[in-house]
């Protein structure tokens, strides 16, 4: 199948501003699902609230547009009542980490079978720009307008803790890594998380003078560096892209259907 | 064959009832008064092949069970008020979307973390206006456990008769009180399955076009039809939009739906109303001690009659009047500051003749109690 | 393996909201925004067919087509 047969063309152009990276993440994400050749009947996309959340309306999936934070939690219900299907859950950094920090750890805790992108863009860009929990400190936002003090979390190192068995990283301008990693991701068994860092140039690039999106996706070449490189060790503050994680550990949905069975014995 | 009898609390018939009717699909996180229900769903549901799930939160457990509705489960979650309180924002979901799914809310004392093992009936307005927005809902309930497996049964068949969220409000003094229950044979009772469209692959398939009858037949996420679901005001494909003649509809459908089919949807009890010159109004667990007092009174000679709603929303306001029109005063039994009294009010012609017998102290209105009030009502003094 | 070969760039211009990603980022400067900030194909002839600007497109407004 092409791309665009996986696409409800007739939304188009989509809402997001110009330069905005979360169309590049749909465009790596069609790859990986046409590579994979997949039918679109088999996948079910949820997602929540929020710029990222929108991502849903525009593909010919199974799509499940829910409400803020919840999107893992509806996914969990879907995935467990059928888990032949596969689930895709795109996320933004608000929706995934801050109301929906809960579910986020608590599917990763149960290895559920369910791939979770984190479109990471630092902002909120559908209220108009506010800070998130990946903002970081010395951050300018529309609430955080003498820089914010709030520290971020690190969402490779949180899935790590949370038991994610796949946690991968990449950026916008690595598309590529974007296609290959969600590849990865859906072909793994298990909560596989992939970060991928999506700039967003009207809300966080403007307050924070990153320039247009061309300016913003070059710093992301700029400041982002393989896993255990060489330059990662002369400068510690270079962001690791790459595969952290890929293990095996018992998934949810089949760890059930055991118990399922000791249950018809009684026991 | 000889039938099911089992000594049960109410928890346990609501559990019960809900696989009479076919639930698959449950997910809850642990609260008290409601915490049977989880557990002897998480036992049961394996046994049968279906799914259980022991969710985060709250919130979590309304979305899980939402989704699992998408692919085709009859589905339960079971909470009280706190967890209820936070299952707000995904019951607007469940009935902007139309997902049908059943919520129990084994009511104790509140607000907030209030008073946890005692019974109260205070949270009968929040299952009627908790999530935010114009929309109607179905409340029902039951003052003991074959009727409580019985409205369980109904809620999961409304449900999918008219793709609506649907709330069962049982209390804690019904919840965990033990009595005979007696589990019908199957067919005994009806029970509506989901409606599935019979649109054929490849065809056009409008999962928000209602049939001439009003209802929406569905398609199983998985199935042959993509489409989308989500909160926000949507066309008959499922697809976000802000047109005025959209919003418009969707809302009237929404409302109507439901409150249109108030009568249809009224489920009461009466006794001894014919000629009674006073009438009781209560449900739930109040409703026992009305009845009791009732039939003491009738035994002597004093003209008391009961009307038991099961039906709390939409409320059956028509019924109300027209078995409330004759009588000298209406006086409504309730664990709570008098919300269901605040709708018998507006229902009945003469809305001065209301009065409340309550107790919102935790402890269980008795017989006597009620009793105190009609004399006060009557000038006979307590 | 053979060198693709260019048959046509397949340019949305419905689509394209004019971000100049596809044209900062192709190795071989072939891509230009027109007037209405729209991007054509002012140098097909230097194509490489490396679709970096397919693939980074966030408005999926860009198709290389190959021979």
């Amino acid at each position: 199948m092409a791309i665009k047969d996986y696409l409800r063309e007739r939304f188009f152009p989509h809402i997001w501003c110009p330069g905005c990276g979360h169309g590049t993440v749909l465009n790596g994400l069609l790859r990986a699902v046409e590579q994979l050749g997949m039918s679109r009947n088999e996948i079910v996309m949820v997602s929540g609230i929020g710029c990222s959340a929108r991502i849903s309306g525009y593909i010919d999936f199974h799509t499940l547009h829910t409400i803020h934070g919840r999107a893992l939690a509806f996914a969990t219900g879907v995935k467990m009542s059928r888990p032949e299907l596969n689930l895709i859950v795109p996320m933004g950094d608000g929706d995934a980490l801050a109301i929906g920090g809960n579910h986020f750890i608590h599917a990763a805790r149960r290895n559920i079978d369910i791939t979770a992108i984190v479109m990471n863009n630092r902002i909120y860009g559908m209220t108009g720009g506010q800070f998130s929990p990946l903002s970081g400190p010395d951050i300018t936002a529309t609430t955080a307008p003498f820089s914010s003090i709030d520290p971020s979390f690190d969402v490779v190192e949180l899935s790590k803790a949370a038991g994610a068995t796949f946690v991968a990283r990449t950026t916008t301008y690595h598309v590529k890594q974007i296609t290959d990693y969600i590849k990865q991701a859906i072909l793994h068994e298990g909560f596989a998380v992939v970060e991928i860092l999506s700039q967003c140039p009207t809300h966080f690039g403007r307050k924070n003078k990153e320039g247009s999106a061309v300016d913003m996706m070059k710093r992301y070449k700029e400041v982002t560096t393989p896993i255990g490189s060489k330059a990662k060790q002369e400068n510690p503050d270079l962001i690791e892209r790459g595969i952290f994680v890929q293990k095996e550990r018992p998934e949810y949905c089949k760890e059930y259907e055991k118990m399922v069975e000791r249950a018809m014995k009684g026991r | 064959m000889s039938k099911k009898v089992k000594f049960v609390q109410g928890n346990e018939a609501c559990v019960e009832g809900a696989l009479y009717a076919g639930v698959t699909f449950f997910a809850g996180y642990p609260i008290t008064p409601s915490t049977e229900i989880a557990e002897h769903m998480a036992k049961r549901l394996p046994q049968i092949g279906g799914k259980f799930i022991q969710m985060e939160d709250e919130i979590a457990s309304l979305c899980a069970i939402i989704g699992a509705s998408l692919t085709g489960h009859k589905v339960l979650t079971a909470t009280s008020g706190p967890g209820f309180s936070l299952m707000q924002e995904a019951l607007g979901y469940a009935v902007m979307a139309e997902i049908p799914c059943v919520i129990v809310n084994v009511m104790r004392g509140g607000p907030s973390t209030g008073i946890p093992t005692h019974g109260s009936q205070g949270d009968v307005n929040q299952a009627r206006w908790g999530t935010h927005g114009d929309h109607a809902i179905i409340a029902l309930t039951a003052s003991g456990h074959q009727d409580v497996f019985e409205v369980t049964v109904t809620a999961f068949n409304l449900a999918e008769t008219y793709r609506t969220p649907v709330i069962l409000l049982f209390d804690e003094v019904v919840g965990h009180m033990r009595e005979r229950l007696v589990i019908p044979e199957k067919g005994e009772l009806p029970l509506v399955e989901r409606l599935k469209t019979s649109v054929k692959e490849g065809v056009d398939y409008h999962p928000y076009l209602p049939r001439e009858d009003g209802r929406l037949p569905m398609s199983d996420f998985g199935g042959v039809h993509r489409f989308n679901v989500t909160g926000l005001y949507h066309d008959m494909w499922g697809f976000p939009s802000t047109k005025p003649s959209v919003v418009h509809g969707l809302t009237h459908h929404l409302v109507d739906k439901l409150e249109n089919r108030v009568n249809k949807l009224a489920m009461y009890k009466e006794y001894f109303l014919d000629d009674a010159e006073y009438i009781l109004v209560s449900y739930g667990s109040a409703a026992r001690s009305a009845l009791h007092l009732v039939k003491d009174r009738r035994f002597r000679g004093e003209r008391l009659g009961l009307l038991e709603l099961q039906t709390l929303w939409p409320f059956p306001g028509d019924i109300v009047r027209e078995k409330c029109e004759s009588a000298r005063a209406v006086i409504v039994v309730e664990l709570n500051m008098g919300q269901v009294m605040q709708s018998v009010k507006m229902a009945v012609s003469d809305s001065e003749k209301v009065f409340l017998a309550n107790r919102i102290d935790g402890v269980f209105i008795a017989p006597v109690d009620i009793l105190n009030i009609l004399r006060l009502i009557q000038g006979k003094g307590v | 393996m053979a060198k693709p070969k260019l048959k046509q760039h397949h340019i949305d211009q419905d689509w394209c909201k004019g971000c100049g990603i596809c044209v900062e980022f192709c190795p071989k400067k072939v891509l230009e925004l027109n007037d209405s900030d729209k991007v054509v194909a002012a140098r097909p002839k230097d194509c490489i067919c490396c679709k970096l600007c397919e693939l980074r497109c966030p408005d999926l407004a860009i198709e290389i087509e190959t021979e």
